[in-house]
């Protein structure tokens, strides 16, 4: 018998995500030993500072090592890797702020007490009086941190799989786990739930194809393949097709992403804030990867289909969105329109169009946690004020959120010097020079629609007197103020002084095949 | 040959060995019926139909399901683990430990929070 | 030092805005002051900068600040650069004298606003947009200016948040210039794809090599933005409703500032426009339909801001027209601009008083014989009366006659058009002059009119001094043309009649539309009548702008919209609600519904999946 080969791995450049997973586990013990009063410092003292250090080792990944395939070819350490997992560990770490706040809701955090009570009943009442807090939600969070960290990252079809489903089974918990409107939530668990492994079954199923066709899972040797093929294969279009669908289902793009507004509304807020964000985030970034490396030189096959998807997704979310109530269905369109113009950069398919993506992605994300970490303060009596009509006079009671706010949904509708006309102008610039002016086109139509919503929520902020039912503004802890200021921070610089950041993102935008 | 006649062979297979099973116990097995040996799947729970406005159900059953099936995956890893020992040396060793620490973690969690108290 | 200045002007009334705006109501006490301090230095500063471009000689007049790289993507560098030259430098003195006149004003006239310092707040807020825009060396940062300006104007027409209009006003006007802002945006885009650069320099010299269709589909795009900004047909609905604002916002952005910018932008442009005939027709044909619109819209209205918003579209298209009529009237129509932006700020101040005494009063049929009782306010308004209908000397006199004799050096069927509108104006401004100042008293029973405190009258003085002399200060040697002639150049052209006859008909045509307005609104009924011909009531109406803009973009959205809504929520959930409905029987209605969605959704996820394949399929085949 042959002697099995060791396979030599690159621990330091695997530091990031064993840094995060092991944390995780060692979240599991916490919960395990740790006697119940502790647990919530220890948890929070252990999620904060493993995703603060596996942060600074992505920087000393970055400045250290060289790029290439790292555990065995499992895994690629990149430019766009690298950047990507620096961003989200840098969303997260914000999602996290905002999630340990327990000020502004006066039951606690925002996560359900007990989730396995029954919702309105006599033992809900108990754990709430005794103001317990469920701690589990912390290594659930580290580890769907690690899969999202995996996934940006992941150089074969099937690492690509297992990294989807370590993020998205602890994602299907958190959305369940609200402490307010808990049917509501659990109901968006379960329909998370299903549509994700249907979405899953979809990519593996394509994944299956693309293992039949080129006798590979890895990405190069998909791409070496495709590259030798004269004509397309029946067998490669079916795995490009179906890979795709299973990647823009966790983007959220029409007609994939139905379920985006449901979950997103019943999610507790910061998780919401979380999804729209770093994993969005993680998304797009795994649909660059796939479609730029083993699947790039298939780019005039999926290049309209791409070109559709983008089309319906921005102008279906943008109005669709001016149609709602809710502040959180609002915003879960608003982000589904935003995963539009990410898509116009994906379609510009090179290197211009891959760093318009990477900053679009860097300018969405933040406003996107900090517009979520916002409505967690808008509050009435049983929650959070979610409907818009609740919203009406924010404006005069509390001057600085609603000025916050209103910077952000400026950001959104791609207003000058704020972060999200920098990344517009990247995307539609880089679709130009592809050759994309009709995207281009209908995405400036889309942001016009999506202006007007957004001018909808600063004149009902603004200009609207408060009604009876109107919100008030709780006053939250500093990581809560942390965690927004970050936010509107990053959007008013980026948007002043893109400059380092484009360098950045510039230098950055390569794939290693 | 073609390659997928031995996929066939084995489905076809598989199907009669399920057929053969169920005719043959309806020709020859005793028929005692009650309540619990006529339920789907007799173990006490009844898939169908659910109890109306946010029933619950009991969730024991499950739990000692789901740690059969953790500790089943552990053998189904072990075995070749087991078979190439001697090729995989110290690294599969390590390799072997750290994915049996994977699994000690959460039946040790289970444990501590109560999860395997039957009452 | 010429750096030290332009930041002082571009930054001070930022500061301001600022300060005021997230000072909270520590401010409220010395906020307005202090407003009107940074204007005040603004103006200084600018006035600095117009001393020292004067001592330097024609050809290095313009002078660029790079402040910083802005945005370097691939191949296109957008500086963040301030570029001053004799066309900028105008509008910098219009926009600070104009603007610190009228901060001064609002200090009277805001006085019992519990808001003033937000008012003041976003004044300097619009100051600072409209100086960067105005300044700005490439066309991304005048969009920042213009998308700035279009947000603080939105904001001042909703100030009076009491009032539902106010806000329906503020998002209409918004909204319509989405239309317009989206021409600029695409043409943007445009000369990145073919010029690759957004510097006002590189696409001046760049557009010369380009073929023929890119100085008309640029042309077109920012007439489209110049018609949304400038309030020009058929964007000009918002206009009117801006009316809502406070009347000295409606001076300063609704007349002389913000509404020009369109001018500015078409004039800033000209190298784009001189190589395309289309283009420019089509300028001109714009500029045309709205003079004539304008000022039939303002002779019908009752309410006095939405006759004088009449009138500022309509001597606005007189700039637009002379701004298409290339070389031979960019000159001109900056010079309107200029005259326009003092007679009318003049005018609508008057108008502020006059509501100011009449306790917010703003139908004219309810004004009369105020002009014993508000005398200053009454001479002051007659002085912009005279500049605006051109009596010489002033003002108007100079400016409008340049655009009709340059109009009539184009064509004909122009020159008519300019005529056509002197005419009008004379009318529906004799009507104004009527029925507010000389026709018997038709007040409410609880009007007790009063003068305005000096605060108020000082401004509109200094306003009128402007609207009396300005004109012929810039006449004077051709004083202007050489000065603006460097940017965008000058030909003078000879109208095809001698000059007696175009001064003669011009005089004829303002003189007969003074006596039909003194004629018809002899004695004014206190109450619109209703029996009126179609023309009068169609003009009443805004000539259906509202209706057609409504059938042209809110409609077809609103349509979409609940389309789209409708297809999502009725016939595929409805659909599968059915399927569930006959499937489940009675049950838990909640439980259904959410049956019914994830089917629903997953049904929607696998026929998209289905689509994809197919659709890459058949690209194989094809």
């Amino acid at each position: 018998m042959t002697p099995i080969s060791v396979v030599d791995i690159d621990y330091v450049a695997l530091a990031p995500v064993i840094i995060v997973l092991v944390a995780a586990v060692i979240g599991v013990l916490l919960e395990a030993f740790l006697p119940e009063a502790a647990r919530r410092s220890g948890q929070l003292l252990l999620t904060g500072s493993a995703v603060a250090l596996a942060f600074l080792t992505v920087l000393i990944v970055a400045a250290s090592r060289p790029f290439g395939p790292i555990a065995g070819g499992s895994l690629m350490l990149d430019g766009p890797g690298l950047f990507l997992q620096g961003l989200i560990l840098l969303t997260s770490g914000t999602a996290i702020l905002i999630m340990a706040d327990r000020r502004v809701d006066p039951g606690g955090d925002a996560f359900a007490g007990r989730v396995s009570t029954l919702p309105g009943g006599e033992e809900e009442r108990e754990v709430s009086r005794r103001g317990l807090m469920q701690t589990e939600v912390w290594p659930l969070m580290l580890f769907c941190i690690g899969g999202l960290l995996l996934f940006v990252t992941s150089n074969d079809l099937l690492t690509l799989f297992i990294a989807l489903e370590i993020l998205s089974l602890p994602l299907y918990l958190l959305v369940g786990m609200a402490r307010r409107r808990r049917l509501l939530s659990q109901e968006a668990a379960l329909k998370y739930f299903l549509m994700g492994a249907l979405a899953s079954a979809i990519l593996l199923f394509g994944s299956a194809l693309a293992y039949a066709y080129a006798g590979t899972i890895e990405f190069a040797g998909i791409a070496e393949r495709i590259s030798e093929r004269t004509t397309a294969n029946t067998l490669v279009i079916a795995a490009v097709a179906l890979i795709l669908v299973g990647l823009l289902f966790k983007i959220g793009a029409v007609p994939f992403g139905q379920w985006v507004p449901d979950v997103y509304q019943g999610a507790p807020t910061p998780v919401t804030g979380f999804m729209a964000a770093a994993v969005k985030v993680a998304a797009v970034g795994a649909l660059l990867r796939v479609l730029y490396v083993p699947f790039g030189g298939m780019r005039w096959e999926w290049e309209p289909v791409l070109w559709i998807v983008a089309s319906l997704t921005m102008l279906i979310g943008s109005l669709v969105a001016l149609a709602q109530s809710d502040i959180k269905r609002m915003l879960a369109y608003s982000s589904i329109a935003n995963a539009g113009f990410i898509l116009i950069g994906v379609a510009a398919a090179d290197q211009v169009g891959l760093s318009s993506v990477l900053f679009y992605l860097l300018a969405y994300s933040v406003a996107t946690l900090a517009a979520f970490g916002i409505v967690t303060m808008v509050r009435v009596p049983t929650g959070e004020a979610t409907s818009l009509e609740q919203w009406a006079g924010i404006g005069r009671r509390s001057p600085l959120l609603a000025t916050a706010f209103s910077l952000i949904l400026l950001s959104f509708a791609g207003i000058p010097l704020t972060a999200g006309f920098i990344a517009k102008f990247g995307v539609f610039t880089a679709a130009i020079t592809a050759g994309a002016l009709p995207l281009v086109i209908v995405g400036i139509v889309a942001s016009a629609i999506a202006a007007a919503l957004y001018v909808r929520i600063i004149v009902r902020m603004y200009f609207t007197d408060p009604v009876s039912a109107s919100a008030g503004v709780a006053s939250p802890s500093p990581l809560t103020v942390a965690g927004v200021g970050l936010g509107v921070a990053l959007t008013v610089i980026l948007g002043v002084f893109p400059q380092p950041v484009l360098n950045l993102v510039e230098q950055t935008s390569i794939f290693v095949r | 040959m073609n390659a997928a006649w031995p996929i066939v062979a084995l489905g076809g297979l598989a199907f009669a060995f399920a057929a053969f099973s169920v005719v043959i116990a309806a020709f020859t097995g005793p028929k005692r019926f009650n309540r619990a040996k006529v339920a789907a799947y007799e173990c006490g729970i009844e898939p169908t139909p659910q109890p109306i406005g946010g029933g619950r159900f009991p969730v024991k059953y499950y739990l000692v399901a789901m740690m059969f099936i953790i500790f089943d995956i552990e053998l189904v890893f072990l075995y070749p683990w087991a078979v190439a020992f001697d090729q995989l040396g110290l690294f599969g060793f390590i390799a072997m430990m750290l994915f049996l620490i994977n699994l000690i973690v959460p039946y040790l969690y289970e444990w501590r929070r109560g999860g395997l108290e039957w009452d | 030092m010429t750096t030290t200045l332009l930041l002082l002007v571009l930054l001070a009334p930022a500061l301001g805005a600022a300060v005021l705006l997230l000072g909270g109501r520590r401010t409220n006490a010395w906020g307005p002051l202090a407003a009107i301090g940074v204007m005040g230095a603004a103006t200084a500063g600018a006035l600095a900068l117009f001393g020292a471009m004067l001592t330097r000689p024609a050809a290095e007049r313009p002078v660029g600040v790079l402040l910083y790289e802005w945005l370097a993507v691939g191949d296109l560098r957008v500086p963040f650069g301030l570029y001053l030259d004799q066309l900028s430098m105008s509008f910098v003195l219009l926009i600070t004298i104009v603007g610190t006149l009228i901060h001064v004003y609002s200090l009277g006239y805001m006085a019992h606003d519990p808001d003033r310092r937000l008012f003041f707040g976003y004044l300097n807020l619009f100051v600072a947009a409209m100086l960067l825009l105005v300044l700005a060396d490439n066309y991304l940062l005048l969009y920042v200016g213009w998308e700035g300006v279009g947000l603080a104007s939105y904001l001042l027409i909703g100030f009076y948040r009491r009032r539902a209009s106010a806000a329906t006003a503020a998002k209409k006007a918004f909204l319509i210039n989405r239309v317009g802002d989206f021409g600029l945006s695409v043409a943007i885009m445009v000369m990145f794809t073919m010029i690759g650069a957004v510097t006002f320099s590189a696409v001046d010299a760049g557009i010369v090599a380009m073929p023929g269709w890119v100085p008309l589909v640029l042309g077109l795009l920012l007439l489209l933005a110049a018609a949304g900004k400038s309030a020009q047909f058929p964007l000009q609905a918002w206009l009117f409703d801006a009316m809502e604002g406070p009347t000295p916002v409606s001076a300063l952005i609704h007349a002389a500032t913000m509404v020009t910018a369109g001018v500015y932008l078409i004039v800033r442009s000209a190298a784009i426009y001189d190589l395309s005939e289309t283009a420019r027709t089509a300028v001109i044909v714009v500029g045309g339909i709205s003079i004539l619109f304008g000022a039939i819209v303002g002779s019908a209205r009752d309410d006095i801001k939405k006759a004088l918003a009449g009138s500022t579209m309509s001597q606005i298209g007189y700039m637009v027209l002379a701004a298409g009529l290339g070389p031979i009237g960019y000159v001109f129509a900056i010079f309107h601009l200029l005259t326009h932006g003092f007679f009318k700020a003049n005018l609508f101040l008057g108008a502020g008083s006059v509501m100011h005494g009449m306790n917010d009063e703003v139908n004219m049929r309810r004004y009369g014989g105020l002009a014993w009782v508000m005398r200053l306010t009454f001479i002051t308004f007659l002085i912009g009366y005279l500049a605006i209908i051109g009596v010489p000397p002033f003002a108007g006199f100079y400016s409008k006659d340049s655009i009709i004799e340059a109009a009539l050096a184009h064509s004909w069927t122009a020159g008519i058009v300019a005529w056509l509108g002197a005419g009008l104006t004379a009318m529906y401004m004799t009507r104004m002059v009527m029925m507010t100042f000389l026709t018997k008293r038709r007040w409410q029973p609880d009007a007790h009119p009063h003068e305005s405190p000096p605060v108020m009258i000082i401004p509109m003085a200094l306003l009128a001094l402007g609207s009396a002399v300005l004109g012929y200060l810039l006449v004077m040697n051709d004083a202007f043309e050489h000065w603006l002639e460097p940017v965008t150049g000058f030909v003078h052209e000879d109208p095809p009649l001698a000059m007696p006859i175009v001064y003669g008909i011009t005089f004829g045509v303002v003189g007969l539309g003074v006596l039909i307005g003194v004629l018809a609104n002899l004695h004014p009924a206190a109450e619109a009548p209703t029996r009126v011909n179609p023309l009068v009531r169609a003009a009443r109406a805004d000539l259906y702008g509202d209706a057609i803009n409504e059938g042209l973009f809110m409609r077809p959205g609103q349509v979409l919209t609940a389309a789209t809504v409708i297809t999502d929520r009725r016939i595929v959930d409805g659909a599968v609600m059915a399927v569930a409905d006959l499937s489940t029987g009675a049950g838990d209605q909640l439980r259904r519904v959410e049956n019914g969605f994830v089917r629903s959704y997953s049904l929607a996820l696998v026929a998209g999946a289905v689509i994809v394949l197919a659709a890459l399929l058949l690209l194989r085949i094809a």
